[in-house]
Formats: C-alpha cells, structure tokens, sequence
C-alpha cells in the first residue's frame, strides 16, 4: 500500500501513514479550511488499510490543537480503527498531549470512552 | 457644511472611536467577512501579543480556542442581508478585549428571525449543563452529529462553554422585519 505523507503547516497536521514501516502518525495543529476534503484521503486510506491490516497497529496522535470541526473527523479515523480491532488484530492508540495541557489530555481521555480500542495517555 | 468641515468632522470621529476602543481596553476589532485567511491572521496575531505579554501557555490556548470558534461560527453561520447588488453574508463584528482579569471576545452577526428560537433553545440548554453535563453533549454531539455542508460539526457553542467554564452571554437586537443581529460574548479568566 502506497503511504501517505502530509507535511504539517500552522493549520493542517502533519500526517504519516506507512504501513510497510508500521508509521501511523497525525500530529501538530489541525484547523482546516475544509476539514472533510483535507482528511478524505486519510479515511480512505483507513479504509483499504482495515481490508488487510497488520497484526498490530499503533497509531500515533501527536496533536497540540484541534477545533470543533476536526475532533469530529477525529472520532471518525478512532472509529475505523476500532472496526480493525474488532476483527481481532491488536489497535494501540498513543494518545500525546503537552504536559500543561489538560484539555487535550481531557480530549484523549474522551474519545479513549467512546471507542473500544487500547488506550495509551502520554505527556511530552 | 463644508467640506474640510465634513473631513474633520471624520477625523474627530475616528480620535473619538479610539478613545472609546481604549476605554473598552478592545486590542482587535474587525468588520467584514470572516474568511480562514483571517481567521489565521487574527489567531496568529492574538497568539504573538498574548507570548509577549508572558501570558500562560494555558490561558493563550483558551484564547485561541475560543477565537477559532468564534469566527468560524460568523463564517459558517452569518445570514444574508442586502439588497440587489449588495448581498452579504459571512460577515459579521468581531472584537477581543483584554482587561486586568480577562480577556473577552466578542462577535456579532445578522441571522434570520425564525433560527432565533431554535439557538436560543441550543445556548440555554448549554448555559443549564454543569462540566459533567457539558462533556456528555458534546461526546453524543460528536458521536451522532454529522459534518454539514459547511464543515460545521454543532459543538462550536459547547466547546466555548467548555473551554472558558463561564456561561454564554448572548443577546438579539432587531434589524429588520426578517433579520436579528446576534451577539455573543465570551470571557476567559487570566488567572487560571
């Protein structure tokens, strides 16, 4: 599968996807200008990814902002991976917040409740 | 008149206008169509003066929060006015204020009468909600919520009351027979 690599900008997150060296990573801020058109290539690439995925995943989020519109879409990627989990392939999400930021920690912590997959809270 | 009288007259307005910008402590104002262009530049300025002013990490993040919702709610949710040539919509007021204790941001824009009643059922059912309750509406928001047209997720208002731990403070002023002006103002607590 071919991977996806998205610089970071002051608006949009950095994005890794490399399954062939096991990179699964969405960091920095992400405010963009349309939320759905900047990650639709994201989700699909979630998509073909949960058709053969590998026996463990452990997805990065490295995030130090996100507004309303992206914690939406945000929900949506945790989503695709708890579908792999369900399968029966072990899911990991590393959860990073800064160490002074107690509503991104907060923020892990929700989503942690909503999906059914592994939950790792770590501050950097 | 005449009309160096008339210019001065202007700039008399204009000193006036300061003075009341200063007295209010207003360090940004703006009117006009709120785009992620400016968004960007508002949010980066705030950012830079905030650093400068040695203001906390978290306070700075509220601030940032706060604005990016702010102005993204004129620019997904400010009706149309104007007639003919003259047809407006995105736009809206939008003003940070900081003083000893707080910072308070502040929009403004025209929507249609027949939302009112639906938004003001949305502020008061977020004003009632404790930090437990607030959490649970925007976890089921998130979850059963979808993305409109415009990218709007409906947890705009919920995320402010969250981030700030204050009630929203709102208030609608007749324009015309079919349209309000709705203002909404936000503060955050420097000292947390």
């Amino acid at each position: 599968m071919e991977a996806i690599k998205i610089l970071g900008t002051d608006d949009t997150p950095g994005i890794v996807l490399d399954a062939e060296n096991d990179v699964f990573e969405i960091s920095g801020r992400s405010l963009p200008e349309d939320v759905t058109s900047f990650y639709e290539p994201v989700l699909n690439w979630l998509d073909e990814y949960s058709e053969n995925p590998k026996p463990k995943t452990e997805f990065v989020f490295k995030l130090t902002y996100f507004n309303t519109a992206s914690s939406k879409v945000l929900l949506d990627i945790l989503m695709k991976l708890e579908d792999i989990h369900s399968t029966g392939k072990e899911v990991l999400v590393k959860w990073y917040y800064p160490d002074d930021d107690e509503d991104m920690q907060e923020a892990g912590e929700e989503y942690a409740d909503i999906v059914d997959v592994n939950f790792e809270q770590l501050s950097c | 008149m005449t009309k160096e009288n008339n210019e001065k007259g202007f700039l008399e307005f204009v000193y006036n206008f300061y003075k009341t910008m200063k007295a209010h402590e207003i360090t940004l104002v703006y009117e006009g169509e709120i785009t992620h262009q400016i968004t960007k530049a508002f949010t980066s300025l705030t950012e830079s003066n905030m650093s400068k002013e040695m203001e906390s990490n978290n306070v700075q993040r509220k601030v940032f929060h706060v604005m990016v919702e702010c102005l993204q709610n004129i620019s997904k949710h400010a009706d149309t006015f104007g007639q003919n040539d003259y047809v407006y919509s995105g736009r809206g007021i939008f003003l940070v204020s900081k003083a000893d204790s707080e910072y308070s941001v502040t929009t403004g824009n025209v929507i249609d009468n027949y939302k009112i009643d639906e938004l003001t059922t949305l502020l008061e059912q977020i004003n009632s909600l404790d930090k437990e309750g607030l959490k649970e509406m925007y976890k089921t928001q998130m979850k059963e919520g979808r993305l409109s047209a415009k990218g709007g997720a409906g947890l705009g208002f919920i995320d402010i009351a969250r981030k700030t731990g204050k009630k929203l403070l709102y208030h609608f002023l007749p324009v015309s027979e079919t349209t309000s002006f709705f203002l909404l103002t936000s503060t955050i607590s420097r000292n947390i």
